[in-house]
Protein backbone atom coordinates (compact mmCIF):
# COMPACT_ATOMS: atom_id res chain seq x y z
CA UNK A 1 0.00 0.00 0.00
CA UNK A 2 3.01 2.42 0.69
CA UNK A 3 4.66 1.17 -2.18
CA UNK A 4 6.38 4.22 -4.04
CA UNK A 5 8.74 4.45 -6.91
CA UNK A 6 11.19 6.61 -8.04
CA UNK A 7 11.12 8.54 -11.51
CA UNK A 8 12.73 11.58 -13.46
CA UNK A 9 11.04 14.67 -13.84
CA UNK A 10 10.94 15.40 -18.18
CA UNK A 11 9.07 18.46 -17.96
CA UNK A 12 7.14 20.22 -15.82
CA UNK A 13 3.72 22.30 -16.92
CA UNK A 14 2.50 23.92 -13.54
CA UNK A 15 0.74 21.45 -11.10
CA UNK A 16 1.60 17.98 -13.52
CA UNK A 17 5.08 17.20 -15.06
CA UNK A 18 5.77 14.21 -17.16
CA UNK A 19 8.15 11.94 -15.54
CA UNK A 20 10.09 8.40 -16.55
CA UNK A 21 9.25 5.42 -14.76
CA UNK A 22 11.38 2.88 -15.32
CA UNK A 23 11.17 3.57 -18.94
CA UNK A 24 7.34 4.44 -19.07
CA UNK A 25 6.21 7.78 -19.66
CA UNK A 26 3.70 9.19 -17.46
CA UNK A 27 1.82 12.72 -16.17
CA UNK A 28 1.88 12.79 -12.17
CA UNK A 29 1.05 15.63 -10.32
CA UNK A 30 3.77 17.96 -8.73
CA UNK A 31 1.96 20.42 -6.04
CA UNK A 32 3.90 18.86 -3.28
CA UNK A 33 6.82 19.41 -4.07
CA UNK A 34 9.26 21.81 -5.99
CA UNK A 35 10.99 20.26 -8.94
CA UNK A 36 12.83 21.40 -12.21
CA UNK A 37 13.36 18.90 -15.24
CA UNK A 38 16.16 15.72 -14.19
CA UNK A 39 15.06 15.74 -10.82
CA UNK A 40 14.27 12.38 -8.87
CA UNK A 41 11.03 12.52 -7.46
CA UNK A 42 8.82 9.61 -5.42
CA UNK A 43 5.85 8.45 -7.12
CA UNK A 44 2.62 6.96 -4.78
CA UNK A 45 -0.78 6.81 -6.34
CA UNK A 46 -0.15 9.57 -9.02
CA UNK A 47 1.39 12.40 -6.94
CA UNK A 48 4.97 12.73 -6.11
CA UNK A 49 5.46 13.12 -2.10
CA UNK A 50 9.34 13.80 -2.53
CA UNK A 51 12.35 14.95 -4.13
CA UNK A 52 15.36 12.51 -3.72
CA UNK A 53 18.13 14.77 -1.87
CA UNK A 54 21.09 14.57 -4.13
CA UNK A 55 23.85 15.28 -1.64
CA UNK A 56 21.97 12.34 0.85
CA UNK A 57 21.73 10.02 -2.17
CA UNK A 58 25.61 10.50 -3.17
CA UNK A 59 26.74 10.28 0.66
CA UNK A 60 24.95 6.64 1.11
CA UNK A 61 26.48 5.54 -2.02
CA UNK A 62 29.99 6.59 -1.06
CA UNK A 63 29.67 5.18 2.54
CA UNK A 64 28.78 1.67 0.92
CA UNK A 65 31.29 2.17 -1.33
CA UNK A 66 33.73 2.54 1.54
CA UNK A 67 32.51 -0.10 3.59
CA UNK A 68 33.28 -2.71 0.79
CA UNK A 69 36.73 -1.46 0.20
CA UNK A 70 37.25 -1.72 3.90
CA UNK A 71 35.46 -5.25 3.33
CA UNK A 72 37.56 -6.24 0.76
CA UNK A 73 34.63 -6.82 -1.76
CA UNK B 1 20.81 -5.83 -7.26
CA UNK B 2 24.28 -5.92 -8.22
CA UNK B 3 26.72 -8.40 -6.96
CA UNK B 4 29.04 -5.93 -4.79
CA UNK B 5 25.75 -5.05 -2.96
CA UNK B 6 24.37 -8.69 -2.06
CA UNK B 7 28.08 -9.91 -0.65
CA UNK B 8 27.54 -6.53 1.03
CA UNK B 9 24.12 -8.04 2.35
CA UNK B 10 25.91 -11.21 3.40
CA UNK B 11 28.17 -9.25 5.10
CA UNK B 12 25.66 -7.61 7.69
CA UNK B 13 23.13 -10.41 7.85
CA UNK B 14 26.49 -12.11 9.13
CA UNK B 15 27.15 -9.17 11.45
CA UNK B 16 23.48 -9.02 12.72
CA UNK B 17 23.37 -13.14 13.44
CA UNK B 18 27.23 -13.10 15.33
CA UNK B 19 26.25 -10.09 17.50
CA UNK B 20 22.55 -10.85 18.24
CA UNK B 21 23.45 -14.63 18.94
CA UNK B 22 25.38 -13.33 21.84
CA UNK B 23 22.33 -11.43 23.23
CA UNK B 24 20.84 -14.96 25.39
CA UNK B 25 17.90 -14.74 23.55
CA UNK B 26 17.05 -13.55 20.12
CA UNK B 27 16.12 -10.05 19.73
CA UNK B 28 12.52 -8.98 18.74
CA UNK B 29 12.66 -6.14 15.89
CA UNK B 30 8.82 -4.66 14.55
CA UNK B 31 8.54 -3.41 11.02
CA UNK B 32 5.64 -1.16 11.30
CA UNK B 33 4.95 -1.06 7.60
CA UNK B 34 3.43 -3.55 5.44
CA UNK B 35 5.42 -2.87 2.45
CA UNK B 36 8.25 -3.53 4.81
CA UNK B 37 6.87 -6.97 5.95
CA UNK B 38 6.63 -8.00 2.08
CA UNK B 39 10.01 -6.78 1.31
CA UNK B 40 12.04 -8.25 4.33
CA UNK B 41 10.05 -11.62 3.36
CA UNK B 42 10.92 -11.44 -0.02
CA UNK B 43 14.37 -11.04 0.84
CA UNK B 44 14.75 -13.76 2.87
CA UNK B 45 16.09 -11.97 5.76
CA UNK B 46 13.31 -13.63 7.90
CA UNK B 47 14.32 -17.00 7.84
CA UNK B 48 18.06 -15.60 7.23
CA UNK B 49 17.87 -14.49 10.35
CA UNK B 50 15.95 -16.37 12.10
CA UNK B 51 16.83 -18.12 15.89
CA UNK B 52 18.82 -14.87 16.34
CA UNK B 53 16.32 -11.68 15.59
CA UNK B 54 12.74 -12.27 15.48
CA UNK B 55 11.17 -9.93 12.62
CA UNK B 56 7.72 -9.38 13.80
CA UNK B 57 4.88 -7.31 11.62
CA UNK B 58 2.98 -4.37 13.59
CA UNK B 59 -0.33 -3.23 12.26
CA UNK B 60 1.09 -0.74 9.24
CA UNK B 61 -1.01 -3.14 6.64
CA UNK B 62 -3.53 -0.26 5.84
CA UNK B 63 -6.62 -2.44 4.56
CA UNK B 64 -5.36 -5.53 7.55
CA UNK B 65 -6.00 -3.01 10.26
CA UNK B 66 -9.57 -1.52 8.79
CA UNK B 67 -12.13 -3.13 11.07
CA UNK B 68 -14.87 -5.79 9.83
CA UNK B 69 -16.97 -2.94 10.60
CA UNK B 70 -15.75 0.20 8.45
CA UNK B 71 -15.71 -2.99 5.06
CA UNK B 72 -19.58 -3.12 6.08
CA UNK B 73 -19.98 0.60 6.24
CA UNK B 74 -18.38 1.06 2.33
CA UNK B 75 -20.40 -2.43 1.34
CA UNK B 76 -23.85 -0.39 2.15
CA UNK B 77 -22.75 2.22 -0.48
CA UNK B 78 -24.33 -0.26 -2.93
CA UNK B 79 -27.57 0.80 -2.21
CA UNK B 80 -26.68 4.50 -3.51
CA UNK B 81 -28.64 4.42 -7.28
CA UNK B 82 -26.57 5.18 -9.72
CA UNK B 83 -23.34 4.27 -7.91
CA UNK B 84 -19.90 4.09 -9.02
CA UNK B 85 -17.32 3.20 -6.52
CA UNK B 86 -13.88 3.48 -6.77
CA UNK B 87 -10.66 2.03 -4.40
CA UNK B 88 -7.15 0.50 -5.05
CA UNK B 89 -6.87 -3.10 -5.91
CA UNK B 90 -6.00 -3.90 -2.08
CA UNK B 91 -8.94 -3.48 -1.04
CA UNK B 92 -11.28 -5.40 -3.31
CA UNK B 93 -11.28 -8.67 -1.75
CA UNK B 94 -10.93 -8.07 1.89
CA UNK B 95 -14.06 -9.61 3.12
CA UNK B 96 -16.34 -7.44 6.00
CA UNK B 97 -18.65 -9.28 7.84
CA UNK B 98 -20.64 -10.45 5.41
CA UNK B 99 -19.35 -9.74 1.83
CA UNK B 100 -16.26 -8.17 0.03
CA UNK B 101 -16.27 -4.73 -2.58
CA UNK B 102 -15.37 -7.93 -5.29
CA UNK B 103 -18.54 -10.27 -4.34
CA UNK B 104 -20.72 -6.85 -4.44
CA UNK B 105 -18.86 -5.97 -8.19
CA UNK B 106 -19.37 -9.72 -9.65
CA UNK B 107 -23.50 -8.92 -8.25
CA UNK B 108 -23.91 -5.83 -10.37
CA UNK B 109 -22.32 -2.71 -8.26
CA UNK B 110 -20.31 -0.78 -10.98
CA UNK B 111 -16.68 -0.57 -8.81
CA UNK B 112 -14.01 0.17 -10.30
CA UNK B 113 -10.05 -0.32 -9.22
CA UNK B 114 -8.51 3.18 -9.81
CA UNK B 115 -4.09 4.08 -9.65
CA UNK B 116 -4.71 7.19 -8.28
CA UNK B 117 -8.24 9.26 -6.36
CA UNK B 118 -7.48 11.61 -9.02
CA UNK B 119 -8.66 9.06 -11.60
CA UNK B 120 -12.12 9.03 -9.53
CA UNK B 121 -12.57 12.77 -9.97
CA UNK B 122 -12.16 12.70 -13.61
CA UNK B 123 -15.24 10.00 -13.87
CA UNK B 124 -17.53 11.96 -11.75
CA UNK B 125 -16.57 14.80 -13.95
CA UNK B 126 -17.21 12.32 -17.29
CA UNK B 127 -20.70 11.09 -15.62
CA UNK B 128 -22.07 14.13 -13.60
CA UNK B 129 -25.13 12.41 -13.52
CA UNK B 130 -24.16 9.51 -10.89
CA UNK B 131 -22.58 9.59 -7.69
CA UNK B 132 -18.69 8.82 -7.39
CA UNK B 133 -17.16 7.58 -3.88
CA UNK B 134 -13.53 7.13 -3.43
CA UNK B 135 -13.36 4.44 -0.44
CA UNK B 136 -9.85 6.02 0.92
CA UNK B 137 -7.26 3.56 2.39
CA UNK B 138 -3.97 3.96 4.05
CA UNK B 139 -1.71 5.95 6.07
CA UNK B 140 0.02 9.17 5.73
CA UNK B 141 2.04 8.20 2.71
CA UNK B 142 -1.76 7.45 0.54
CA UNK B 143 -3.45 10.52 2.27
CA UNK B 144 -2.03 13.35 0.40
CA UNK B 145 -3.40 11.89 -2.93
CA UNK B 146 -6.75 11.49 -1.70
CA UNK B 147 -6.84 15.30 -0.29
CA UNK B 148 -5.56 16.70 -3.70
CA UNK B 149 -8.31 14.79 -5.10
CA UNK B 150 -10.73 16.70 -3.29
CA UNK B 151 -9.09 19.84 -4.02
CA UNK B 152 -9.38 18.96 -7.43
CA UNK B 153 -13.30 18.19 -7.19
CA UNK B 154 -13.73 21.50 -5.50
CA UNK B 155 -11.76 23.42 -7.85
CA UNK B 156 -13.86 21.40 -10.78
CA UNK B 157 -16.80 22.54 -8.72
CA UNK B 158 -17.74 18.78 -8.87
CA UNK B 159 -20.88 17.88 -6.45
CA UNK B 160 -20.80 14.24 -7.40
CA UNK B 161 -18.07 13.28 -6.51
CA UNK B 162 -17.08 12.17 -2.48
CA UNK B 163 -14.51 10.37 -0.26
CA UNK B 164 -15.02 7.48 2.62
CA UNK B 165 -11.94 8.44 4.43
CA UNK B 166 -10.79 5.30 6.26
CA UNK B 167 -7.10 6.72 6.46
CA UNK B 168 -5.31 6.33 9.72
CA UNK B 169 -2.24 7.92 11.43
CA UNK B 170 0.94 5.88 12.14
CA UNK B 171 2.25 7.52 15.25
CA UNK B 172 -0.73 6.91 17.69
CA UNK B 173 -0.86 3.44 16.27
CA UNK B 174 2.52 2.68 17.66
CA UNK B 175 1.93 4.53 20.52
CA UNK B 176 -0.98 2.78 21.15
CA UNK B 177 1.09 -0.86 20.41
CA UNK B 178 3.77 0.31 22.86
CA UNK B 179 1.03 1.43 25.65
CA UNK B 180 -1.10 -1.47 25.72
CA UNK B 181 2.48 -3.20 26.80
CA UNK B 182 2.60 -6.00 24.00
CA UNK B 183 4.55 -6.89 21.92
CA UNK B 184 7.70 -6.30 24.04
CA UNK B 185 10.23 -5.25 21.36
CA UNK B 186 13.87 -4.60 21.53
CA UNK B 187 13.53 -1.92 18.78
CA UNK B 188 11.14 -0.67 15.86
CA UNK B 189 11.50 -0.10 11.89
CA UNK B 190 10.16 2.87 11.34
CA UNK B 191 7.98 3.07 7.51
CA UNK B 192 9.67 4.61 5.44
CA UNK B 193 7.95 5.84 2.37
CA UNK B 194 5.19 7.41 5.75
CA UNK B 195 8.31 8.69 6.87
CA UNK B 196 8.62 10.86 3.77
CA UNK B 197 5.84 12.63 4.11
CA UNK B 198 5.65 13.25 8.33
CA UNK B 199 9.42 13.24 8.46
CA UNK B 200 11.99 10.82 10.59
CA UNK B 201 11.25 13.36 13.70
CA UNK B 202 7.77 12.11 14.10
CA UNK B 203 9.58 8.58 15.64
CA UNK B 204 11.96 10.99 18.12
CA UNK B 205 9.55 9.58 20.63
CA UNK B 206 10.48 6.02 20.67
CA UNK B 207 13.98 6.84 22.11
CA UNK B 208 12.45 9.62 23.97
CA UNK B 209 10.01 8.44 26.06
CA UNK B 210 9.67 4.44 25.16
CA UNK B 211 13.97 4.16 25.53
CA UNK B 212 13.36 1.36 22.16
CA UNK B 213 15.73 2.06 19.31
CA UNK B 214 14.51 3.54 16.20
CA UNK B 215 15.71 3.38 12.37
CA UNK B 216 13.83 4.37 9.61
CA UNK B 217 14.53 2.17 6.37
CA UNK B 218 14.21 1.86 2.62
CA UNK B 219 13.13 -1.20 1.10
CA UNK B 220 15.99 -2.87 -0.71
CA UNK B 221 17.92 -5.66 1.13
CA UNK B 222 20.86 -3.49 2.11
CA UNK B 223 18.93 -0.62 2.98
CA UNK B 224 17.26 -3.19 5.10
CA UNK B 225 19.78 -4.83 6.86
CA UNK B 226 21.72 -1.36 7.40
CA UNK B 227 18.42 -0.33 9.28
CA UNK B 228 18.57 -3.51 11.39
CA UNK B 229 22.57 -3.61 12.19
CA UNK B 230 21.83 -0.04 13.84
CA UNK B 231 18.89 -1.67 15.94
CA UNK B 232 20.96 -4.32 16.73
CA UNK B 233 23.68 -2.74 17.67
CA UNK B 234 21.55 -0.10 19.69
CA UNK B 235 19.69 -3.21 21.32
CA UNK B 236 22.93 -4.49 22.70
CA UNK B 237 24.19 -1.41 24.41
CA UNK B 238 26.65 -1.18 21.87
CA UNK B 239 25.73 2.21 20.80
CA UNK B 240 23.49 4.57 22.47
CA UNK B 241 19.86 4.19 21.69
CA UNK B 242 18.48 6.43 19.63
CA UNK B 243 16.18 7.44 16.14
CA UNK B 244 18.65 6.80 13.10
CA UNK B 245 17.48 7.84 9.64
CA UNK B 246 18.97 4.99 7.40
CA UNK B 247 16.90 6.38 4.11
CA UNK B 248 17.86 9.97 4.11
CA UNK B 249 17.82 10.14 0.51
CA UNK B 250 14.33 10.32 0.45
CA UNK B 251 13.32 11.22 4.29
CA UNK B 252 13.82 14.63 5.50
CA UNK B 253 14.07 15.05 9.36
CA UNK B 254 11.13 17.33 9.08
CA UNK B 255 9.43 15.58 6.46
CA UNK B 256 7.45 17.22 2.98
CA UNK B 257 5.55 20.65 4.57
CA UNK B 258 3.68 21.07 2.05
CA UNK B 259 2.07 17.65 2.13
CA UNK B 260 1.64 18.09 5.83
CA UNK B 261 -0.08 21.47 5.84
CA UNK B 262 -2.55 20.19 2.73
CA UNK B 263 -3.08 17.29 5.22
CA UNK B 264 -3.67 19.73 8.58
CA UNK B 265 -6.36 21.41 6.27
CA UNK B 266 -7.91 18.97 4.37
CA UNK B 267 -8.55 16.38 7.31
CA UNK B 268 -8.88 16.58 10.79
CA UNK B 269 -7.77 13.44 13.20
CA UNK B 270 -10.74 11.55 15.30
CA UNK B 271 -11.45 8.14 16.89
CA UNK B 272 -10.67 5.51 14.84
CA UNK B 273 -11.48 1.39 15.25
CA UNK B 274 -8.38 -0.38 14.18
CA UNK B 275 -8.04 -4.23 13.80
CA UNK B 276 -6.01 -5.72 16.98
CA UNK B 277 -5.87 -2.51 18.61
CA UNK B 278 -9.38 -1.73 18.65
CA UNK B 279 -10.36 2.12 18.87
CA UNK B 280 -7.57 4.91 19.43
CA UNK B 281 -8.23 8.05 19.66
CA UNK B 282 -6.92 10.73 16.84
CA UNK B 283 -6.00 8.25 14.80
CA UNK B 284 -8.57 8.43 12.10
CA UNK B 285 -8.23 10.52 9.45
CA UNK B 286 -11.68 12.46 8.54
CA UNK B 287 -12.49 15.36 6.42
CA UNK B 288 -12.28 18.72 7.90
CA UNK B 289 -15.17 22.15 7.70
CA UNK B 290 -16.52 22.97 4.57
CA UNK B 291 -15.01 19.87 2.80
CA UNK B 292 -17.37 17.65 5.02
CA UNK B 293 -19.63 18.12 2.14
CA UNK B 294 -17.07 16.06 -0.22
CA UNK B 295 -17.84 13.16 3.09
CA UNK B 296 -19.68 10.18 1.42
CA UNK B 297 -20.58 9.49 5.28
CA UNK B 298 -22.73 12.97 5.43
CA UNK B 299 -23.87 12.66 2.23
CA UNK B 300 -25.03 8.86 2.33
CA UNK B 301 -25.78 8.15 5.54
CA UNK B 302 -26.53 4.20 6.95
CA UNK B 303 -27.14 2.84 9.99
CA UNK B 304 -24.16 -0.47 9.62
CA UNK B 305 -24.13 -2.75 13.02
CA UNK B 306 -21.21 -3.73 14.87
CA UNK B 307 -20.21 -7.19 13.33
CA UNK B 308 -19.89 -10.15 15.56
CA UNK B 309 -15.83 -10.98 15.60
CA UNK B 310 -14.79 -13.60 13.30
CA UNK B 311 -14.30 -16.56 14.52
CA UNK B 312 -11.21 -18.31 14.73
CA UNK B 313 -9.33 -15.08 12.98
CA UNK B 314 -5.97 -14.30 14.90
CA UNK B 315 -5.44 -11.48 12.71
CA UNK B 316 -5.90 -8.87 15.43
CA UNK B 317 -3.22 -10.72 17.46
CA UNK B 318 -1.12 -10.80 13.99
CA UNK B 319 -1.29 -7.12 13.75
CA UNK B 320 0.16 -6.55 17.49
CA UNK B 321 3.40 -8.59 16.77
CA UNK B 322 1.61 -11.40 19.03
CA UNK B 323 1.41 -14.08 17.01
CA UNK B 324 3.61 -15.17 14.01
CA UNK B 325 1.30 -16.15 11.22
CA UNK B 326 2.35 -19.63 11.53
CA UNK B 327 1.33 -20.19 14.65
CA UNK B 328 -2.47 -19.71 14.21
CA UNK B 329 -4.37 -22.72 13.63
CA UNK B 330 -6.12 -21.20 10.38
CA UNK B 331 -2.78 -20.59 8.44
CA UNK B 332 -2.38 -22.15 5.34
CA UNK B 333 -5.16 -25.21 6.43
CA UNK B 334 -8.40 -23.43 6.44
CA UNK B 335 -6.73 -19.97 5.33
CA UNK B 336 -4.63 -19.36 2.21
CA UNK B 337 -4.54 -16.47 -0.47
CA UNK B 338 -6.91 -18.19 -3.15
CA UNK B 339 -9.37 -18.72 -0.29
CA UNK B 340 -8.97 -15.99 2.64
CA UNK B 341 -10.93 -16.09 5.76
CA UNK B 342 -8.99 -13.04 7.26
CA UNK B 343 -7.84 -9.86 6.19
CA UNK B 344 -3.93 -10.39 6.90
CA UNK B 345 -3.89 -13.00 4.66
CA UNK B 346 -5.87 -11.28 1.75
CA UNK B 347 -3.40 -8.29 1.39
CA UNK B 348 -0.35 -8.63 -0.70
CA UNK B 349 1.12 -6.60 1.86
CA UNK B 350 -0.57 -8.46 4.53
CA UNK B 351 1.80 -10.62 7.36
CA UNK B 352 -0.32 -13.87 6.81
CA UNK B 353 0.26 -13.54 3.21
CA UNK B 354 3.82 -12.83 2.96
CA UNK B 355 4.99 -15.69 5.05
CA UNK B 356 2.74 -17.93 3.37
CA UNK B 357 4.23 -16.84 -0.02
CA UNK B 358 7.63 -16.31 1.46
CA UNK B 359 7.87 -18.35 4.45
CA UNK B 360 10.26 -21.25 3.76
CA UNK B 361 13.67 -21.38 5.15
CA UNK B 362 14.59 -21.94 2.03
CA UNK B 363 14.40 -18.69 0.61
CA UNK B 364 17.31 -17.08 -0.97
CA UNK B 365 18.84 -13.26 -0.56
CA UNK B 366 18.28 -11.14 -3.55
CA UNK B 367 21.48 -10.89 -5.66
Amino acid sequence: MCLAVPAQVLSVDGSKAQVDIQGNRREVDVTLVNVQPGDWVLIHAGIAIQVLDKEQAEATVAAYRELREALGI
Amino acid sequence: MPAEKGKLVRQYVERIRQRAAGGGRPLRLMEFCGTHTTAISRSGLRSLLAGTVELVSGPGCPVCVTSDWEIDRMLAYSDVPGVILTTYGDLMRVPGSHSSLAERRSEGTDIRVVYSPLDAVAMAEAEPDRPVIFLGVGFETTAPATALAIREADRRKLTNFFVHSAHKATVPAIRALLGQGGARLDGLLCPGHVSTVIGSEAFRFLPEEFGLPAAVGGFEPLDLVVALDYLVEAALGLRPVGLYNGYSRWVRPEGNERALALLRETFELREAQWRGLGTIPESGMGLRGEYRRFDAEVAFPATVPQPVPRKGCRCGDVLRGELIPSQCPLFSKVCTPSRPYGPCMVSGEGACAAFYRYGGEEAPVEV
